[in-house]
């Protein structure tokens, strides 16, 4: 469980640090009037829609703490074989990279209103993303092709297993991704910098728990 | 009104019915009397706090209850109260933990001369071996199990031949020896529980598990399943038979050992007398 | 007083705070059915819970009947006792509880006390009761397949229930995990909601120092379950591998039945740690609400201010971080390194402290109150009896030695219904009847709920003190007949079938409880906005029962703490938080 409570630890910390902020040791019951005059007792002006979705990725990040803790205490015992790592997954993190950085773009151009490029560069995105995606599914067949089945060794079961659910949540942010595409499509001149932020979010957070779960992969 | 009268009978009630009832632990077999002291310290502490605190309740109830032209006092806090509160309370919480723990640790640490007995579980029976005149268990494996092999001891393990196999049999000890219990699994969660013992372990598939005790009283003793296994779960009984050293060594010449049950060569005598005296 | 006037007491402009984008319904079934108001959102959940709750209450009759005259119903066999349990167990800790408190309670309370129109994300709030519902209906559909629901117990603990022995290891154990991953879903969506309407639509004034303690406790429960549910997740997902596609995660090399399996390697105690990783945070995920929310009932018919209250908030927080790291104490006996047991029965024992806090605080607002005894009043003071009573068998279960004799005994079982079955449940009923005048408009007939009250508090204390006296005799739990022993009197036997006639009585109870419920929504008598005199926003609505948006046009401003009851000087006995102060000359 230690990178779970690694994890967990940090979300601690960070609770501990917004809470001071809060106020939290003033005598309530000695102050009347709104409060106004403190700053950052009141709601913070982020948008409501970025703070959902951190809280979201604080329990996706949960999630997937727990699943390399699982890795890690089932790795100990004597069956394990660690799986063989295709080439063609480094390849998958570059195509994922590569979308990452697309919808970077897009936003900077959402900045300057530029309609072309934010088409141009949502349209890359989006396909790089859909290219992940069949790039982890043809490595999952070559691992098959090479004898890896899924039940026959624990080190295998886990590497479907996490890829898998990394790529359903890259297959949820397509859906989102497709909904700001269509809000686009539908009006004139749409303001898409909130959707293409959370897009960018989101992006970003599956990147970072895939080059965790690469380096763990290549690590065992 | 009536709240407060029922906070009393609650609170003298439980005091009562712990003193009179008829329902109290059974007497101790074994070396552990230091877990019931344990307890007994944590009922006193937690009994204390719990008529203290529903007494309060019941007086504030009577004392404070609503009547025209009461008014409440209006007091937010009192910093002194709280932690002293806190510091009585952590107190208390130290004085039922330091024994604890100090009892875990004799709980986990097994003395030099225990000497090693192993219980196996399975749906819905138990099993016990006892290692033969080397004085050493042979090891095992759960590819070995078959009818001649019920507990799946390795067949060319030379330690494992004399090894003393009671497949269905009860469990003999000798009293005054400290035993460390092994116990192993070979399909599911069991956990091998003898009230009298205190002591108690699960048993896991796949991994050996155990913990020590002294019997200290001769008798016949039930052995129960402590962890939920399936529909045979409260069927999973079997006896241990604490005995002097006489009865017991009577009791394991007439014992069969691995060698002996499974036709393979070996000692097929269980009994054997300790090398040195 | 050396009170600290801020701002102006006077002209305030209207609340700045953005309103939530309303969805208005257009059609009944927009507006009962497919709502996005959190206020109907939060019946259905409660009536949905409430409703899979007395299937549970059922199956709990049909266990005592079973255990307090073994062998006279013949109708129940083994196999039947054993998902009797397992289903009673998983449906009041998870849909009942969990969903009551956070999906029920969450959706009414939240909004309408940090001064919100509703839920910041409506639509997802709605999707998170529906997805609940199809939780329960997968559920409830395990009763109707082939072997019936899993009978491994609510822990689930492998190899056991995915083998054969173990009755639903068919199919049931199957829609269980299921069930439980869509619920975990469900919850994660209608959790954002709580978290962020709390983080980012209190109106203006409502600092976090001033919100109800209930809002904390929920608020910081729900922040629990998005951190501990995952965990469940995980270990469900894997189990199910393990169940249908033949991997290894859980189960070791064994022999079931006679015949070697081909699982090979894996580990029963990875999924112990994984279960109860969530399993205790589970635990406050129930308590902490129940903390806030009969903090609040205290101080409003004590009337006066919860005592302590910044300790409260602290000790809410503190509590909410230690329980993720006590997992394992629930695992004393379950064979892990036996060395972790010193920094668990530490950590455990530990927690111990700030709870304490909340009782002597509870009972410290008593003191020198103005105590009103209402039917809420009533179940607070119970819930602290028989939460004292739990909270304090908690320390001969936590404390690692004293629960090897007593772990898997009846003395657990009657620990963890006390502390975290009787307590919440007390605090649910209290709180159905403080907030029912609002959520109704009309009032509980009281000489029903007075009936409802006693009957519930008394039984439930009868069935389950005793029951510890059970465990200590060394009675195994989860036997469905404890058969001949050496050790346990016939007395014993006794013991037990007053106990189901106990509960059975309470159980039936309860019908008082639906009855007095259902007809005063009809029949109760008009209640008006406020009728308890309380402080908080809830309260203080222009409409009763709140419409939609809560709040009419202007969102209330908030312009002292949730507790000004009694204040020395103030011409009524409760000061409403949104009620401005009046400038005093200096």
């Amino acid at each position: 469980m230690g990178v779970s409570i690694l994890f967990f630890s940090a979300v601690a910390v960070f609770a501990v640090w917004w809470l001071s902020k809060h106020r939290l040791a003033s005598k309530p019951w000695l102050e009347q009037g709104t409060a106004s005059e403190f700053p950052g007792a009141g709601v913070s002006q982020t948008p409501v829609a970025k703070v959902g979705l951190t809280v979201l990725l604080a329990s996706l990040a949960a999630l997937f703490a727990l699943f390399i803790s699982a890795y890690v205490m089932r790795m100990q015992f004597a069956d394990w074989r660690p799986v063989a790592k295709p080439t063609l997954l480094w390849v998958n993190t570059g195509v994922l990279m590569l979308s990452s950085a697309a919808l970077q773009r897009a936003r900077v151009a959402a900045e300057h209103d530029d309609e072309r490029e934010i088409r141009a560069y949502l349209v890359a995105a989006g396909s790089t993303a859909l290219a992940f995606l069949i790039g982890q599914i043809v490595a999952w067949q070559q691992l098959v092709a090479l004898g890896y089945a899924l039940a026959s060794n624990p080190a295998n079961a886990f590497f479907y297993l996490i890829t898998g659910l990394h790529g359903l949540h890259v297959v949820g942010g397509l859906v989102a991704l497709g909904w700001v595409m269509w809000r686009r499509s539908r009006a004139e001149r749409p303001d898409v910098r909130l959707g293409l932020a959370l897009c960018g979010m989101y992006w970003d957070f599956l990147l970072l728990i895939w080059l965790v779960l690469f380096g763990l992969l290549l690590l065992t | 009104m009536a709240i407060a009268l029922a906070l009393v009978l609650v609170a003298i009630g439980s005091v009562v019915f712990h003193f009179a009832s008829p329902w109290w632990w059974t007497p101790i077999a074994s070396n552990w009397g230091y877990i019931d002291g344990t307890l007994i310290i944590t009922f006193w502490i937690t009994g204390a706090v719990f008529v203290a605190v529903v007494l309060f309740m019941a007086y504030c109830v009577l004392r404070f209850r609503h009547r025209t032209g009461n008014q409440a006092l209006y007091e937010p806090e009192n910093k002194r109260l709280e932690w002293w509160l806190t510091v009585a309370t952590a107190l208390g919480v130290a004085a039922m933990l330091a024994p604890g723990l100090v009892v875990w640790q004799q709980f986990i640490t097994v003395p030099e001369d225990a000497t090693e007995v192993e219980i196996v579980g399975r749906q819905w029976s138990w099993s016990f071996r006892l290692p033969g005149k080397d004085g050493k268990l042979g090891t095992s494996d759960i590819r070995y199990v078959d009818a001649d092999n019920p507990l799946g001891l390795t067949p060319d393990d030379p330690n494992a031949r004399d090894d003393i196999v009671i497949d269905g049999g009860d469990l003999h000890l000798q009293i005054g020896k400290p035993v460390k219990v092994l116990l192993r699994s070979l399909d599911v969660l069991h956990d091998f529980y003898v009230p009298e013992f205190r002591g108690k372990m699960d048993m896991v598939p796949g991994s050996v598990t155990y913990f020590w005790m002294t019997p200290t009283r001769t008798g016949n003793f039930d052995i129960l399943c402590a962890e939920l296994c399936g529909v045979g779960h409260p069927q999973m009984r079997g006896q241990v038979v604490v005995a002097e050293e006489a009865a017991y060594q009577a009791w394991l010449e007439k014992q069969k050992t691995f060698a002996e049950l499974s036709g393979r060569p070996g000692p097929q005598k269980a009994s054997y007398t300790p090398a040195s005296p | 007083m050396g009170d600290v006037l801020i701002g102006r007491g006077d002209a305030i402009p209207p609340a700045e705070v953005v309103d939530v984008e309303l969805y208005h319904p257009h059609s009944w079934i927009t507006k009962y059915v497919f709502s996005q108001d959190a206020k109907v959102i939060a019946l259905q959940y409660s009536l949905t819970a409430l409703a899979i709750g007395l299937v549970a209450l059922v199956l709990s009759w049909l266990m005592r009947l079973q255990l307090g005259f073994p062998g006279v119903f013949s109708f129940i066999d083994p196999s039947q006792y054993l998902q009797y349990i397992t289903m009673h167990g998983m449906i009041m800790v998870i849909y009942l509880l969990t969903a009551l408190f956070l999906g029920g309670f969450g959706n009414y309370l939240i909004p309408l006390m940090v001064g919100a129109r509703d839920m910041v994300f409506p639509y997802v709030n709605m999707l998170s009761y529906w997805v609940y519902l199809l939780a329960v209906l997968v559920l409830v559909a395990s009763f109707f397949v082939p072997g019936g629901p899993t009978g491994a117990g609510w822990t689930l603990y492998p190899p056991q229930a995915i083998l054969p022995g173990t009755p639903g290891h068919e199919w049931g154990i199957i829609l269980m995990l299921v069930s439980l991953i869509i619920f975990i879903i469900g919850f994660t969506m209608g959790g954002l909601n709580y978290v962020v309407t709390v983080l980012q639509a209190r109106t203006r004034g409502m600092t976090l120092m001033r919100m109800p303690l209930t809002v904390w406790g929920i608020f910081t429960a729900t922040v629990l379950a998005l951190l501990a549910f995952p965990a469940l997740f995980v270990a469900c997902v894997m189990m199910l591998f393990d169940r249908v596609l033949g991997t290894s995660f859980f189960i070791p090399a064994l022999v079931s039945m006679g015949e070697q399996l081909k699982y090979g390697g894996g580990s029963p105690i990875l999924f112990q740690h994984l279960f109860w990783f969530f399993g205790h945070p589970e635990v406050y995920i129930v308590a902490l609400p129940a903390f806030g929310i009969v903090s609040d009932l205290i101080a409003t018919h004590a009337r006066r201010n919860i005592f302590g209250y910044r300790m409260m908030v602290w000790a809410i927080v503190a509590i909410g971080a230690l329980s993720f790291v006590v997992w394992a104490h629930h695992m004393y006996v379950s064979g892990m390194n036996p060395w972790f047991g010193f920094f668990f029965a530490t950590t455990t024992l530990v927690i111990a402290v700030p709870t304490a806090i909340k009782v002597y605080n509870w009972v410290l607002t008593l003191w020198r109150g103005d105590i009103h005894l209402t039917v809420p009043m009533l179940f607070a003071l119970a819930f602290i009896v028989t939460f004292v009573n739990g909270g304090l068998t908690g320390l001969f279960l936590g404390n690692v030695v004293v629960d090897v004799p007593l772990s898997d005994t009846m003395f657990v079982v009657a620990h963890f219904h006390m502390v975290m079955g009787v307590a919440p449940i007390l605090v649910i009923f209290g709180a159905i009847y403080h907030w029912y005048p609002k959520i109704t408009g009309r009032m509980w007939n009281e000489a029903l709920a007075k009936f409802h009250f006693w009957i519930t508090f008394l039984g439930a204390y009868a069935i389950f003190f005793p029951m510890h006296y059970l465990g200590l005799l060394g009675m195994p739990r989860r036997y469905h007949d404890i058969g001949q022993t050496s050790f346990i009197p016939e007395s014993a036997h006794t013991l037990n079938a007053f106990i189901s006639i106990v509960a059975l009585i309470v159980g039936v109870a309860q019908m008082v409880f639906l009855f007095n419920m259902f007809w005063s929504l009809r029949h109760g008598r008009k209640a008006d906005g406020n009728p308890w005199r309380a402080t908080t926003l809830e309260w203080q609505t222009p409409e009763t029962p709140p419409g939609h948006g809560n709040w009419g046009k202007e969102l209330p401003v908030v312009y002292r703490w949730a507790y000004d009851y009694n204040v020395p000087g103030a011409d009524q006995d409760f000061i409403p938080q949104n009620q401005p102060p009046t400038p005093r000359p200096a």
